[in-house]
């Protein structure tokens, strides 16, 4: 059994929060800068110029790529050799306390849903917990805006609805959506499980990297027909027109019951913030 | 693609002259107000109580900014959805608000409130909140300061880089700026946007 401090998630929480917030990841860099070297509508290529621009200077500056630094989704994989000397959930949750007002970071949290006053720390965060083997702890922080996880959704198809079925949700979900999520936008779709299960496969989808092809193949080729589909819509970013409304579609699925076809889409914006490390 | 550079007041002659599409250079006053300082301020109109700013001709941003490190005037900075406010818009509209800063689209209430009173609804880049914080020059909070990042600010911008999604016609961009990219398409011709 490998005994670990809980002050060193905490730090570590603590900063990959401030990381997570200020430097967008290389993948999805490297996929807005293809996209604007492909974008032949003119605005549509200026807005993706601008938003280049704006990463570079989050970077630069050390401040936030966009203001609503969102919730803070955790996920940790925890190795199930390991013994935590603490508490987890409030080691994960000081580190998000400190590295929200030691990063100067947005309070976007509220303490109860109805009653709507602010925790003013961004506390607590959405903590998702999988025991795997092996004696290590990894974990994934990704704060997640609310103009995007608005424009959300799920559904209990029918099995019958097939393939067909699950393709016309997400591009339904993604026409509705229309500008609100700060297009280009990124799309996580799960699909299978249960009711509680198919929500969550979406989010994780969202954590997958951009530059990944899915290695099955009938998923990669699902997950690039819905991308084409998509960006044939015209939405464009901002939603001003052009080829690049999404970046990418990411899809994950698990097995399911006879009767059913669970289908949640999970839209990200273009910063698709995310930072993982393994303790 | 015509640059227009406009200074507030947002009086109803700029309003009138700004078109969907245009793409606007914007200096002088904005209030910021999202979803919590919408439901005070409707409050406030409803039991007949002044409103924290000047309403007439006045532009609102709706924006939650990260805080300002030490030496900045502010943090990251960009729209927020407007849509959720989207309730409390034509109230704000009918009382003199000429001018809306955000992303995203408007419910027809908020449009026909827009065509009927004159009313410009301009598009800041979304998810740009660092790029667009360096066109801001002053930050001050001016009301419900229990709000946090909700508070009413009065901001000074200079040059802030703005498009007119909507106009007082009723003209939306996310409609025709759509249309224009597809028929462009079907044409085969990819390379150019109006004017
Ligand atoms: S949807 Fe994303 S880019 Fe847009 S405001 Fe929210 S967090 Fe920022």
């Amino acid at each position: 059994m490998r005994q670990l401090q809980a002050e060193i998630i905490t730090d570590a929480v603590r900063n990959m929060c401030i990381e997570a917030n200020c430097i967008l990841p290389d993948d999805v860099r490297k996929c807005i800068v293809d996209c604007h070297q492909k974008e032949n509508w003119t605005s549509a290529k200026e807005s993706l110029g601008k938003l280049i621009e704006n990463y570079e200077i989050a970077e630069r500056e050390h401040m936030p790529i966009c203001q609503d630094t969102g919730v803070v989704c955790v996920f940790v994989e925890v190795g199930q050799d390991v013994h935590v000397m603490g508490d987890l959930n409030e080691a994960i949750n000081e580190g998000v306390r400190q590295g929200y007002s030691e990063g100067y970071l947005r309070m976007s949290v509220v303490a109860d849903p109805l009653r709507r006053v602010n925790t003013n720390d961004n506390t607590p965060a959405m903590i998702h917990y999988d025991v795997i083997p092996g004696d290590k702890l990894e974990i994934t922080v990704a704060p997640k805006g609310f103009g995007s996880e608005n424009m959300s959704k799920s559904a209990m198809l029918k099995p019958s609805e097939g393939i067909e079925g699950v393709k016309r949700f997400v591009l339904q979900t993604v026409e509705d959506a229309g500008a609100n999520p700060c297009p280009p936008i990124v799309v996580g779709v799960g699909i299978g499980g249960t009711f509680d299960k198919v929500a969550l496969l979406a989010k994780k989808a969202l954590m997958q990297p951009l530059d990944e092809i899915n290695s099955d193949p009938f998923y990669a080729g699902f997950e690039d027909g819905l991308l084409d589909s998509i960006n044939s819509f015209g939405i464009g970013p901002q939603g001003f027109g052009g080829k690049t409304t999404a970046l990418a579609v990411k899809v994950l699925t698990m097995p399911t019951h006879i009767a059913g076809l669970p289908v949640a889409v999970n839209l990200n914006c273009h910063v698709a913030r995310h930072v993982s490390r393994i303790i | 693609m015509t640059v227009k550079t406009i200074s507030t007041p947002l009086t109803k002659d700029i309003v009138s002259s700004l078109d969907c599409g245009d793409t606007v250079l914007l200096s002088g006053t904005v209030y910021t107000a999202r979803d919590a300082a919408h439901t005070r301020m409707i409050e406030s109109i409803k039991q007949d109580k002044p409103l924290p700013f000047s309403i007439e001709n006045a532009i609102i941003y709706y924006v939650g900014p990260t805080p300002a490190k030490p030496g900045q005037v502010i943090g990251s900075a960009g729209p927020t959805t407007s849509g959720r406010m989207d309730i409390f818009t034509p109230d704000l509209i009918s009382a003199g608000l000429s001018g809306m800063i955000g992303k995203g689209v408007r419910s027809a209430e908020v449009i026909d409130a827009m065509c009927t009173y004159g009313a410009i609804y301009f598009g800041a880049l979304g998810g740009a909140g660092a790029l667009l914080s360096q066109c801001i020059v002053s930050s001050e909070v001016v009301a419900y300061d229990d709000l946090g990042t909700e508070a009413i600010r009065k901001l000074e911008v200079k040059n802030m880089p703005l498009t007119v999604i909507i106009d007082s016609k009723g003209n939306n961009l996310y409609i025709n700026g759509r249309n224009e990219y597809i028929g462009a398409v079907k044409e085969g011709v990819q390379c150019r946007r109006k004017g």
